[in-house]
């Protein structure tokens, strides 16, 4: 599956071909947002709240003003249109007027001639705040004063499954936390905007995830309409979630139109911290119900979101950790409760696995609870309570399509424990610490553990939202053109594009043209969305497009003329959840099981995983070489998550801002993966079978690791990231 | 300030720097290699690796004032510009390459590697790439590349 993996030119579906960008990237030759250059081109700088909560006084722009080289200083009052945006409830100001919620919220922009002005800018502007004390605690949310008009909680939703009041022989309870994942992408946020010559609207090239909505959130912002904001992907440096709402999308393109210049704006690593939305906190409690022989009766839940102080996505995040609250698993009756609340922490919103990662952590830590209590192998209770084909879902909703749950289980379970040696015998840098250990250590004193879970991860956009993406092709003289707006974040969708064209084209020369406004919208590349959603509008406008050079061909004429489809895909519709939690919300599933090798050092409380063994439901493979690396790199977050990755908020402040301080794997922390089984059951409806793969590996792989960190320590570990002194205090 | 640093072979100078400059802002902003990245700007990512003097630096830890008459080598000195160099193919074939971000940075840092150590373990590799963050790929695809180019060159 790894090594003798070979690429293929002009490839087709299921073979491994090389990525067009590959290229141009290897040679320092590919344009990411903040590489982008325009001929008298200003800087643009952000100025942001050091308070998580406090009134606006004043805001003096004059001394900003008064910088030689600064061109223009912009607040609240110079937002033309909406003065608010959001993903799904335009809740949070453009710049802030009156209150600022969290710390770094924005209040102005600055445009100058280099950078270093602007930042200088930035500080020269004077305002005077009313510091209150901010609300941090989740649990407090509900019930204290409001600090947004539109309340503290973003949603609550209970799901009331079979009998709710129906009791199992054997109950397990658990209180389970998992702290704040940051999505760290490498190319911070950037963008570029040039404002049209007549001064009414503007174009911008855009380090992000969901093209079309930008252009909307923005130009209602600004106040024109979305025509006069042409937009283009510009090269984006990974994204995980953390492009998916808007950053300084509105900002850029203001400080553009305000000073009739070109403007770009990068932020530094420090800014990037606080300028996207991160994975929500969560604090779980749970109560699972079975009979003795394993046969789970009931899973009751209570699982609070932070959402932090704007509504991001955390409503769609919060139906997510509900819905799959109980996991890959047959439940009869449930009783779970979710609830996202606003405080005045950083906002949060999607980052790759998107409520399924926290609410994994927890309820794989029941299972094998569970499993402990009953005395059954905890990988026999996951198979006796396996989904399958024809089950439902604790929503209600019937297991339709492709749903391999018992096969990726057992081909994971049964992967032969890795030929890696013990910490005993192991090299000092591949122990727990590696060359940083503070003390020699006993070999017994680092001991070995396995650990094992299993998800589910529903796939593309769930709830009734109506998920299409658009894809133009056009062939001539042989050569195929595809245009969708799918935004590239690293994932590979310009070499799927390629591989659907070809096969279905029976094309070789394929040109995947740069994702803009020019077409229409893909949506968002998230919810291992894109091959299913893009994929499926690539093969929905290709397959016109063939119809037509075959009835040229069959009636003897010339194929060498142009042809030419636009094709917009949906996926089947969802249903809205009703009032006790059911409907059939979602329109697809991915499994996907992962065991976990660490060893730990007893006395220092320090992990080294050494090896992830994973199975996953991919449905058809397009391309295996970049299924090894979504997988691969998911259960590096998956890993991060586990042992070292957590923004550390302090009265609302985050205090790790850095790569110093926030960790996240280096090629030394990064285990060894092995990939079991990639179990092809074919998805009905979806372009060629395939399911998406991007999230999955993150999911069950932090489980995994927290359940071999108890297996080898004899610890509970309730809490993710796992840090030493859980260990060891 | 002033000062002239040979870059991929042709000396360039800057006239109008600024005290406190990185060489990877005078790489990127005034001289024209943007292929240096900067994910960080404080010596934590290596993505703005480059060599100077044959020694592999992170160039945003770099005064760029200070390389005044020093060798530097970049991303964009790799290869001819239309060929790839082995470890650039390798990055391309194994699938080294996601989002791309820290590539430059790594195959800077492979390439700085190999030319020390012919057959370096997959430790050893480990270790010498453990300053370079990649977000993407959780390393597997850019370890392999490593590994092709070893034996290939192993055997030419
Ligand atoms: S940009 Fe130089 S080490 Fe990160
Ligand atoms: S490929 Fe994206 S950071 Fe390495």
């Amino acid at each position: 599956m790894t090594s003798s993996t070979t690429m293929t030119a002009g490839a087709r579906v299921g073979e491994s071909a090389v990525r067009p960008d590959a290229p141009p990237k290897v040679q320092g030759r590919f344009a990411f947002g903040n590489d982008l250059w325009a001929d008298g081109m200003l800087y643009g700088a952000t100025l942001r709240s050091p308070h998580a909560s406090a009134r606006i006084l004043s805001i003096d722009i004059a001394p900003a003003l008064a910088i030689a080289g600064v061109h223009a200083v912009l607040t609240s009052d110079d937002v033309p249109g909406r003065s608010v945006f959001g993903l799904e409830h335009p809740d949070q100001p453009v710049l802030a007027s009156d209150v600022v919620r969290y710390v770094g919220e924005p209040l102005a922009v600055v445009a100058a001639d280099d950078p270093d002005t602007a930042r200088r800018a930035v500080v020269a502007i004077a305002v005077d705040y009313e510091v209150l004390p901010p609300l941090v605690d989740p649990e407090a949310a509900p019930s204290a004063t409001p600090i947004h008009p539109d309340g503290n909680v973003f949603r609550e939703l209970t799901i009331r499954h079979g009998d709710v009041d129906s009791v199992g022989e054997v109950v397990v309870e658990g209180e389970y936390e998992v702290g704040m994942q940051d999505q760290a992408f490498l190319g911070c946020e950037s963008g570029l905007a040039i404002p049209d010559r007549d001064g009414a609207g503007v174009e911008m090239f855009v380090s992000t995830q969901f093209l079309h909505v930008d252009v909307e959130q923005t130009a209602a912002c600004l106040g024109i309409a979305v025509e006069r904001l042409r937009a283009t992907v510009a090269g984006v440096g990974g994204a995980f979630g953390g492009r998916e709402d808007i950053s300084l999308q509105v900002h850029v393109c203001l400080l553009a139109l305000r000073t009739g210049r070109p403007v770009k704006m990068q932020y530094r690593r420090d800014e990037s911290f606080v300028g996207h939305v991160h994975r929500h906190p969560a604090r779980m409690r749970y109560r699972h119900h079975a009979r003795r022989d394993g046969t789970l009766v009931k899973v009751e839940a209570r699982l609070v979101l932070d959402g932090g102080a704007y509504a991001s996505t955390s409503s769609a995040v919060l139906a997510n950790a509900t819905c799959f609250a109980a996991g890959p698993y047959r439940v009869p009756n449930a009783l779970i409760e979710g609830i996202a609340v606003r405080t005045n922490n950083p906002p949060c919103g999607a980052m790759r696995g998107f409520g399924n990662v926290q609410a994994c952590f927890a309820h794989e830590a029941q299972m094998d609870r569970l499993a402990d209590e009953l005395g059954i192998d905890p990988v026999d209770l996951r198979l006796r309570n396996a989904l399958a084909p024809g089950d439902r879902l604790v929503t209600n909703q019937l297991l339709t399509g492709a749903a391999p749950v018992e096969a990726v289980i057992r081909a994971c379970a049964q992967a032969p424990l890795p030929d890696i040696v013990g910490p005993a015998m192991g090299e000092p840098m591949a122990r727990p610490g590696g060359a940083g250990r503070t003390a020699a250590g006993e070999p017994d004193r680092v001991v070995r553990g396995v650990g094992f879970a299993a998800s589910i991860k529903n796939l593309m956009f769930s709830e009734g939202f109506d998920d299409y993406s658009t894809a133009r092709v056009v062939v001539e003289d042989g050569r195929v053109t595809v245009h969708c707006a799918c935004a590239e974040v690293g994932q590979g969708f310009v070499t799927v594009a390629q591989q659907i064209a070809r096969e279905v084209l029976d094309l070789d020369d394929v040109v995947v043209a740069p994702a803009d406004t020019s077409v229409g919208s893909a949506g968002s590349t998230s919810a291992s969305r894109q091959t299913m959603m893009s994929g499926g509008a690539v093969e929905g406008a290709c397959r016109i497009v063939r119809e037509q050079i075959d009835t040229d061909r069959d009636a003897g004429r010339s194929m060498s003329g142009r042809y030419e489809a636009t094709y917009e895909h949906h996926h089947a519709p969802t249903t809205p959840l009703d009032a006790n939690g059911q409907g059939d919300a979602h329109a697809a599933f991915a499994f996907a099981a992962h065991r976990a090798v660490v060893d730990v050092d007893l006395d220092l409380g320090l992990v080294r995983v050494v090896d992830i063994t994973t199975a996953q439901d991919v449905g058809r493979l397009i391309n295996p070489l970049q299924a090894v690396g979504q997988i691969e790199g998911g259960i590096a977050q998956g890993v991060g998550l586990a042992v070292m990755e957590e923004l550390v908020v302090r009265d609302g402040r985050i205090v790790n801002a850095s790569f110093t301080d926030y960790l996240i794997p280096t090629a030394l922390d990064m285990p060894t993966v092995t990939i079991a089984a990639l179990i092809e059951d074919p998805e009905p409806n979806a372009p060629f079978g395939a399911k998406g793969i991007g999230e999955p590996p993150c999911i069950s792989s932090v489980a995994a690791v927290a359940a071999a960190i108890r297996n080898a320590t004899g610890r509970p570990v309730r809490r993710v990231p796992v840090r030493p002194e859980d260990l060891v205090l | 300030m002033s000062y002239s640093v040979q870059i991929n072979g042709v000396v360039h100078t800057v006239t109008d720097g600024g005290i406190g400059e990185s060489l990877l802002y005078a790489l990127r902003e005034r001289l024209g290699f943007p292929g240096s990245k900067n994910a960080c700007e404080q010596g934590e990512c290596g993505s703005c690796s480059v060599v100077v003097d044959g020694a592999l630096v992170c160039s945003c830890l770099v005064l760029a004032a200070a390389c005044d008459g020093r060798e530097v080598v970049t991303i964009e000195g790799l290869g001819d510009g239309s060929t790839l160099t082995d470890v650039q193919r390798a990055f391309v074939e194994a699938g080294a390459v996601q989002c791309g971000f820290c590539t430059p940075g790594l195959v800077v840092a492979i390439d700085r590697l190999l030319a020390e150590q012919q057959s370096p373990d997959e430790l050893a590799v480990r270790e010498s790439i453990s300053g370079n963050l990649c977000r993407c790929t959780g390393y597997g695809r850019i370890l392999e590349a490593v590994a092709r180019v070893v034996a290939e060159r192993a055997t030419s």
